[in-house]
């Protein structure tokens, strides 16, 4: 059974490989080539997860060692797979909604001459992450991290003839390389510490080390969480990430690589239990950020740019969790998978609304949609539900176990979070109702465009809304099979651990709470949203609703610090350079020139000079010889 | 001038006296050929310094030498040396003001620096022990040094030779000159005159005055102007033209004015005339 | 009379002699004196020899002839042809160090 753990990442792989080197005879088949492979992956993930099944607890760790890496003395790096619980938690998601969306994608991409390439690209994001989630070392999983981050980067820049896709393109991979460069720091700091990056070794020796150094490799692991998660402070780059495909934001940029900070977190959770300073910051981070990106969300007009906040936000809700230890690992990564459902259908309901809205994204535009897409208003209103976390529904699991966990933290620090997830939830509930309205309801408000064309609002093709309906039913139906009798807890709770917090309030009162926050989201949005008309022009709105329309000036607090604060950092150095290095170096080469200025009047060219020279010197020699014998 | 056959701790009084008296004429001669404004001074001094020289290698027992001094030092080498002066010009004298900054005193100082330092270094050297050449000149000094030269410095006797022959053959290949082509002849020299139309007559002849040598005064031309022409090239080439246009005016008149006088006429100041008698002189 | 007094004289006329050279500017001066130290240094030799009682410095002083005159043969004919191209027999004159 080990054996096939590879194949998991062989499949994507060489559909990456055939799609990218190809070339042109492959286009007509390539999408299904891609999506054949991705399938087959998550064929053998199914295999292995019924095999899992069937073993006792201790024994559902498979690893398999593929071969030496960098073998030096005394260090060691193999290329070995380990799977896991956790692992093939995420397997099962990347490999379903990955194939799903490949799927998806077969419809939606079918306009582009490049669909080839973009199937190529999915292919190679999902070798990427599997090799991510099922690496067994922090080097190998080093390798996949910068693989999604070039898929990401590929894919966001897929319509490269647009600039701001391009430039979106940049943006992120220049943001991720910031995480990039915490995750390689504190592999380093690992290596130093443990001598090895294996997980084994490393995780269960946490205690030999140091609780600073472990704090400093732990903050290093959060900021490469951050950069890949986009956390604040590096979540600039997921808003404009939105330029790629729908497709990509669905799968890439909701459902799974975005939540690889967020399995990196729950991975190294020993090192996150030994620092508990780290960990107070990790909860903070997932705080901000889940209210940050809800504020966000709710002044969008562009449909996916508000999916945006919206995932930002529930990521943080995850690393939220991810940060309160034991108590909320388990919490994360189920938040995690249900919200790759529903996001990912959302996502999808989204790109099946701008499909048949000639790619329109302002949601001012839209209006009255569920008559003519029905599949789609359905199957996003189910996901609608979902994260909102209606009852019964798989959000209505997840986050209110998260929200009950932040309670459970104890203490001022419980309140304050706990708080804050219950303001998130009501956020959350306000915009996604907010998206849902300004969509499907209401009077129609879309316009012919300049050329005259008048927007068709159609149904999509079969290929789109199938996956759409099969993420519907996961949206549906997940939290409440992990949720129901606590299996999705003693399924993971091998690997992360669990222990039950001591919540100040008893979970009753926080679903309570959780259902009283929706109702007054909801009853908010519909009075602003849906008892009277949406104007077709944004309202210049109040001073927090600009702000977050600017990201909550992200953008502008990046370029007043970072940017202009760099020019200004290399304008000084310039200047630095050019007076006091150019002066040493200047002035050194001066006072030679000077000195030998000086020296060259020696060289005047008349022999007798020189013989004078000579004569002075003989002297010398004669004193220094008449002295020696006197001595 | 009687040579010591054998030297102890002590000369006799005669070589002392000799040495005193010519070796003051030595210091003098060394001094004279250092000062001397004219180079053909300095050689002759330097002669002089040489030969005295000559006469203590006889006073000590160098005979071969001394008189080897005499023949090629003194007689080849400085002739070479007038010849070379010769040529540059007998009459040229140096200026003797220094040109660059510091190169005399600089010189002096070390000069004396030098000399302090070898009198010090003789003055402390143990040379109590003079064991004089009367063993070594018992066959005769040339066929001492004869033996020497043939046999235990036979080798570095032939490089001498070679080194001669080198030195030869350089001089001949420094002072030599292609000629690249046929020398023209007198003919072919007077055509190229008529058509350049330049000095198409013979130059003019130098002038021509009584009192000194007038070789190197410039001629004067039909109009009275003093011609460069007249003079031989090389000593227009050192410079050692005599400007005498205004004595030979200055004569002139002075010839004009006795003439006059003789006439009884008066028609030239006296100062003219005693600025003519300061010209003359 | 000691006859240390030579090497004394000897002393002397080189010294002359290197502060002639150091000061004349006149090509052949320069080279007078020059001769000047040699012979300097060719009194020392024969001091020397009857010092020691053998003839070598004899033999010593008879090469310095030898490679005096070779150096006159050459230096006069650099002299020359120095004179030739710039009508002049100063040292400094030839300052560029070419002809």
């Amino acid at each position: 059974m080990e054996n096939l753990i590879a194949l998991l990442v062989a499949a994507p792989l060489l559909g990456a490989v055939v799609l990218l080197c190809g070339g042109r005879r492959l286009d007509a088949v390539g999408h299904w080539i891609g999506t054949a492979l991705s399938s087959a992956s998550f064929v053998i993930g199914v295999v292995l997860f019924t095999d899992l099944l069937g073993k006792n607890a201790e024994h559902r760790t498979l690893m398999q060692h593929l071969w030496t890496w960098v073998p030096v003395e005394g260090f060691q790096a193999d290329v070995t797979f380990r799977l896991d619980q956790l692992s093939m938690t995420f397997v099962l998601l990347i490999t379903g909604v990955g194939s799903l969306i490949h799927l998806y994608s077969v419809g939606y991409m079918e306009h582009d001459e490049r669909r080839r390439r973009f199937f190529g690209y999915l292919n190679l994001f999902l070798a990427a992450m599997l090799i991510l989630v099922l690496a067994d070392n922090y080097l190998l999983l080093y390798v996949g991290w910068e693989g999604v981050g070039l898929a990401s980067y590929l894919l966001i820049g897929f319509w490269q003839h647009k600039p701001s896709a391009a430039t979106a393109a940049k943006k992120a991979f220049l943001v991720n390389r910031v995480g990039d460069m915490g995750l390689s720091i504190a592999i380093m700091l690992m290596f130093t510490t443990f001598g090895t990056f294996a997980f084994g070794p490393v995780l269960s020796h946490v205690g030999d080390a140091s609780e600073g150094k472990l704090t400093g490799i732990a903050l290093m692991l959060l900021l490469a969480a951050c950069g890949k998660s986009a956390q604040v402070p590096l979540q600039s780059w997921l808003g404009d990430a939105m330029e790629g495909p729908t497709p990509v934001s669905a799968l890439i940029h909701a459902a799974t690589m975005v939540t690889a900070g967020v399995y990196l977190i729950v991975r190294s959770g020993a090192i996150f239990n030994a620092a508990p300073d780290a960990q107070l910051v990790v909860t903070v981070v997932g705080a901000v950020t889940l209210l940050f990106g809800a504020i966000v969300g709710c002044a969008k007009d562009d449909i996916k740019k508000a999916l945006a906040g919206s995932t930002m936000s529930q990521i943080g809700y995850m690393v939220l969790a991810a940060g309160l230890g034991p108590i909320g690992y388990v919490f994360a990564i189920m938040h995690l998978v249900t919200h790759g459902f529903f996001k990912a259908g959302l996502f999808l309901g989204a790109g099946s609304v701008m499909h048949g809205m000639n790619d329109e994204v302002d949601m001012r535009k839209y209006g009255g949609l569920r008559k003519y897409m029905p599949v789609t208003f359905i199957t996003f209103g189910l996901g609608y539900l979902a994260i909102i976390g209606f009852p019964g529904l798989s959000g209505f699991f997840s986050k209110d176990k998260i929200i009950e966990a932040a309670f459970a933290k104890g203490g001022t620090e419980g309140w304050i979070l706990g708080g804050a997830a219950l303001l998130g939830a009501a956020i959350t509930a306000f915009y996604m109702t907010r998206v849902m309205l300004m969509t499907f309801f209401g009077e129609k408000r879309w316009q012919p465009d300049e050329n005259g064309h008048e927007p068709h609002p159609h149904e999509s093709p079969r290929t789109m809304t199938i996956p759409m309906i099969v993420l519907a039913f996961g949206s549906v139906f997940a939290g409440g099979i992990f949720g129901i009798g606590d299996r999705f807890l003693h399924w993971l709770e091998p690997i992360t651990g669990h222990e039950e917090g001591n919540s100040p309030v008893s979970a009753l009162t926080v679903t309570l709470a959780t259902m009283v926050v929706l109702v007054v989201g909801v009853g908010i949005a519909w009075a602003q949203y849906g008892r009277r008309p949406v104007p077709a022009v944004a309202p210049r709105g109040s001073l927090l609703t600009r702000a977050a329309r600017r990201d909550l000036l992200q953008d502008d607090f990046n370029h007043v610090v970072l940017v202009r604060g760099g020019e200004h950092l290399t304008r000084s150095l310039v200047y630095v350079d050019h007076t006091l290095v150019d002066g040493v170096v200047n002035g050194t080469a001066a006072s030679m020139g000077g000195l030998s200025g000086r020296l060259r009047k020696l060289q005047n060219g008349y022999a007798r000079s020189y013989a004078v020279s000579m004569f002075g010197g003989a002297a010398i020699l004669v004193a220094a010889t008449l002295l020696m014998r006197a001595v | 001038m009687s040579p010591q056959f054998a030297a102890a701790y002590s000369t006799s009084t005669g070589e002392a006296f000799q040495f005193w008296v010519l070796g003051t004429v030595a210091v003098i001669g060394a001094l004279s050929t250092v000062l001397m404004r004219r180079a053909v001074h300095s050689a002759l001094s330097l002669a002089g310094t040489m030969i005295v020289l000559a006469v203590f290698y006889l006073a000590n027992g160098a005979y071969f030498l001394g008189i080897v001094q005499i023949v090629v030092y003194t007689g080849a080498i400085m002739m070479l040396f007038l010849f070379v002066v010769m040529l540059v010009g007998v009459t040229a004298a140096d200026s003797l003001t220094e040109t660059i900054k510091g190169q005399r005193w600089l010189a002096l100082l070390c000069g004396l620096g030098f000399g302090i330092l070898l009198f010090a270094g003789i003055g402390n050297a143990s040379l109590s022990q003079f064991d004089g050449l009367a063993t070594a000149n018992a066959n005769g000094n040339v066929e001492g040094l004869a033996t020497l030269i043939f046999t235990k410095y036979v080798f570095a006797f032939e490089i001498t030779g070679a080194l001669l022959i080198t030195a030869a053959v350089g001089a001949m290949v420094l002072t030599h000159r292609e000629r690249t082509e046929r020398p023209k002849t007198q003919r072919e020299l007077s055509e190229q005159r008529v058509r350049e139309g330049k000095h198409v007559p013979p130059l003019p002849a130098p002038g021509v005055y009584a009192r000194h040598n007038a070789v190197d005064v410039q001629g004067l031309l039909p109009d009275g102007t003093p011609s460069e022409l007249t003079v031989s090239k090389t000593l227009r080439d050192r410079g050692q033209i005599r400007d005498v246009s205004s004595e030979a005016l200055n004569d002139l008149r002075a010839l004009e004015q006795r003439a006059e006088e003789r006439l009884e006429r008066t028609e030239i100041e006296p100062a003219n005339l005693q600025r003519t008698e300061e010209a003359s002189k | 009379m000691n006859p240390v007094n030579y090497l004394y004289l000897s002393a002397l006329l080189f010294t002359i002699g290197a502060t002639g050279v150091l000061i004349r500017r006149n090509a052949i001066v320069v080279f007078m004196c020059i001769e000047l130290m040699l012979n300097a240094c060719n009194l020392a030799f024969v001091t020397f020899s009857r010092m020691h009682g053998n003839l070598d410095g004899q033999v010593i002083a008879f090469f310095t002839m030898v490679v005096a005159a070779a150096e006159v043969v050459v230096g006069l004919a650099i002299i020359v042809s120095l004179f030739r191209s710039r009508h002049s027999a100063s040292v400094d004159d030839a300052s560029l160090m070419k002809l």
